[in-house]
């Protein structure tokens, strides 16, 4: 089989391919997510590990964007939609009756596919959130300006707005914009960090600092990202999820596994099929 | 294949109309900025009226000679922020609810309902004010203190006439913002309300602004609401609650009086017809302004 791209090949991590319990950061089981009748996901069940970058992948309308939505609870304002099944984080079922999704959403941030800062200065787009969290003064940072830099630089992008915090989030250029809002995410100091084709807006370059730094906060933070491009899933992320649409165009879950398995060796001749450019 | 020009009259016809048409409403505005101004030189041209006087005399007399227009601008002044003072809070609440918070289906039985609003003749509006309006007000306050024509009743009910505007141009405002900025701060773990409020709100608040303007507009010019309800006669006055004329009931009630035509009565009544119309071009380049200016931003 002639893959279209290069990658590395871990040959060590073939065995263990699946996440194991004691280190989830979030754990969907059996989960149905409809739009009025129609039904969307089809009982997909993912254990997503903590501190790792996890790709979900597949042709478009195989409700990854719905699946990646539903992990915070963002897919509930569209009108129409609900939700059978579990999504489990900390233990806990994030759809209980008993628990506020406001609360859900300051711990399992998100990164949309446009980039969308807030009309306001690049200051204010990072300082928002994080007041709308009650932000103490904690963790060594002990004003909102020292948090505001702190943020800025884990999202690579302090040396390029240090000198123009005031001006509005709206002046920078898409890649910067994008990365605005990742700092804007971490502000709010979540566990898990969402992202919805993050890089599908912006050009080469800017998609490659996007991956980069996708890399650098994974030591910190949970990341799920959603992408149409199978390179950037090869780049990125340490487990992907292959998901595709069945014949009544839900989206189900074919392969599940370490990135370089699916990859290299898939077990599902869809997953094989869409990865070597066959269809999707 | 014959690439040669074609003779296309329909084409030039309808240019031609079109073209036609957008001149006659320029040449319809000169018209009328011409007449009232033609009068209004006339007055400030006659012995005994200076425009110094006019502008910050406190005394409307033209039986004697008294022409000082401020009596009638401070009331103009009054009904607009008794208006305002309705139509502000409960036009952006409206405006908010629907946008943010209504169902389509709800949304769809409010709208109607409110531009319904909209549709009831002024006359009657001023009959409201008088019948209903200002015996509340009475109640409230006391029959000696709140007179029979007063401008807060006469202001209160111009807030209900442009509510459906005020609501309509702030809820479209509002819709246009787009999703992905709600989206953004909902994600970041911000409620309905902080959302709506901190993130929705500023972002459209140029159309609002603009909103408050064209509603201002609407209701120093609005006339058949004051000539019924807030009294009849000049008071330089800043109490509500007294009677007194505004620039638009004045002008209504001296021309539907016996007036001869060319006396300086007369042509006075264009002098506050032009300060009316500089009042509401201001208010509406200021409006425009406002609406270019926070477009660059927003975009």
């Amino acid at each position: 089989m002639q893959l279209p791209f290069i990658y590395e090949i871990n040959i060590e991590s073939t065995e263990m391919t699946l996440p194991q319990n004691n280190s989830l950061a979030i754990e969907a089981t059996n989960l149905n997510i409809y739009y009025g009748t129609f039904r969307a996901v089809k009982d997909v069940s993912l254990k997503i590990p903590q501190n790792k970058v996890t790709a979900l992948i597949g042709p478009s309308g195989c409700g990854k964007s719905t699946l990646i939505r539903s992990f915070n609870r963002m897919n509930e304002l569209v009108p129409g939609s609900h939700l059978k099944g579990e999504i489990l984080f900390r233990g806990e079922n994030i759809y209980a009756q008993t628990v506020d999704p406001v609360e859900v959403r300051r711990k399992i941030g998100m990164v949309f596919q446009k980039p969308n800062p807030f009309p306001k200065s690049i200051y204010e787009n990072v300082a928002w959130g994080a007041k709308l969290n009650g932000f103490k003064s904690e963790l060594g940072y002990p004003n909102m300006d020292e948090w505001v830099e702190q943020c800025l630089r884990k999202a690579a992008l302090w040396d390029e707005v240090k000198d123009k915090l005031d001006q509005s989030g709206l002046s920078l250029s898409g890649g910067q914009q994008q990365r605005l809002c990742i700092a804007r995410t971490i502000a709010i100091q979540p566990e898990i960090i969402l992202m919805d084709e993050p890089a599908s807006a912006l050009d080469p370059i800017a998609t490659l600092k996007i991956e980069e730094l996708m890399r650098e906060l994974v030591e910190e933070y949970t990341i799920i990202v959603v992408t149409h491009n199978m390179h950037q899933a090869a780049r990125v992320s340490d487990y992907t999820a292959f998901l595709t649409m069945d014949e009544d165009r839900s989206g189900v879950l074919v392969e599940y596994g370490q990135t370089n398995q699916i990859f290299t060796n898939p077990r599902d001749s869809r997953t094989e099929g869409y990865i070597t450019g066959r269809y999707g | 294949m014959n690439l040669k020009k074609k003779h296309r009259p329909g084409e030039t016809f309808i240019q031609a109309f079109l073209y036609f048409c957008g001149i006659f409403s320029i040449f319809t505005t000169i018209g009328i900025v011409f007449e009232i101004g033609k009068e209004a030189l006339l007055f400030f041209g006659s012995p005994g009226v200076s425009l110094w006087e006019f502008l910050t005399g406190t005394t409307w007399q033209p039986q004697v000679g008294e022409f000082g227009v401020l009596p009638l601008v401070t009331s103009t002044f009054i009904t607009t922020f008794f208006a305002m003072l309705i139509a502000i809070p409960f036009g952006l609440a409206i405006a908010i609810y629907l946008s943010e918070y209504a169902t389509i289906k709800v949304k769809n039985t409010i709208k109607p309902i409110l531009e319904v609003l909209a549709g009831i003749p002024t006359v009657v509006y001023g009959y409201f004010a008088l019948s209903f309006m200002t015996p509340i007000l009475r109640s409230i306050f006391g029959a000696d203190v709140v007179d029979i024509y007063n401008t807060a009743s006469a202001g209160l009910v111009m807030g209900i006439l442009i509510l459906p505007l005020i609501t309509s141009m702030s809820e479209d405002a509002l819709s246009a913002v787009p999703r992905s900025l709600r989206e953004a701060a909902v994600g970041l773990g911000a409620t309905k309300l902080e959302t709506a409020v901190k993130v929705v709100f500023p972002a459209a608040i140029s159309g609002i602004a603009a909103a408050i303007i064209v509603g201002i507009s609407r209701v120093v010019g609005e006339t058949m609401i004051v000539a019924l309800a807030a009294g009849a006669g000049p008071k330089f006055t800043f109490n509500p609650f007294e009677g007194a004329e505004t620039m638009t009931g004045h002008i209504v009630r001296i021309s539907g009086g016996d007036l001869s035509y060319d006396s300086i009565d007369y042509n006075s009544l264009f002098a506050i017809g032009i300060l009316l119309f500089f009042i509401t071009l201001g208010l509406n380049i200021i409006s425009q302004r406002i609406v270019s200016r926070f477009r660059e931003v927003g975009e």
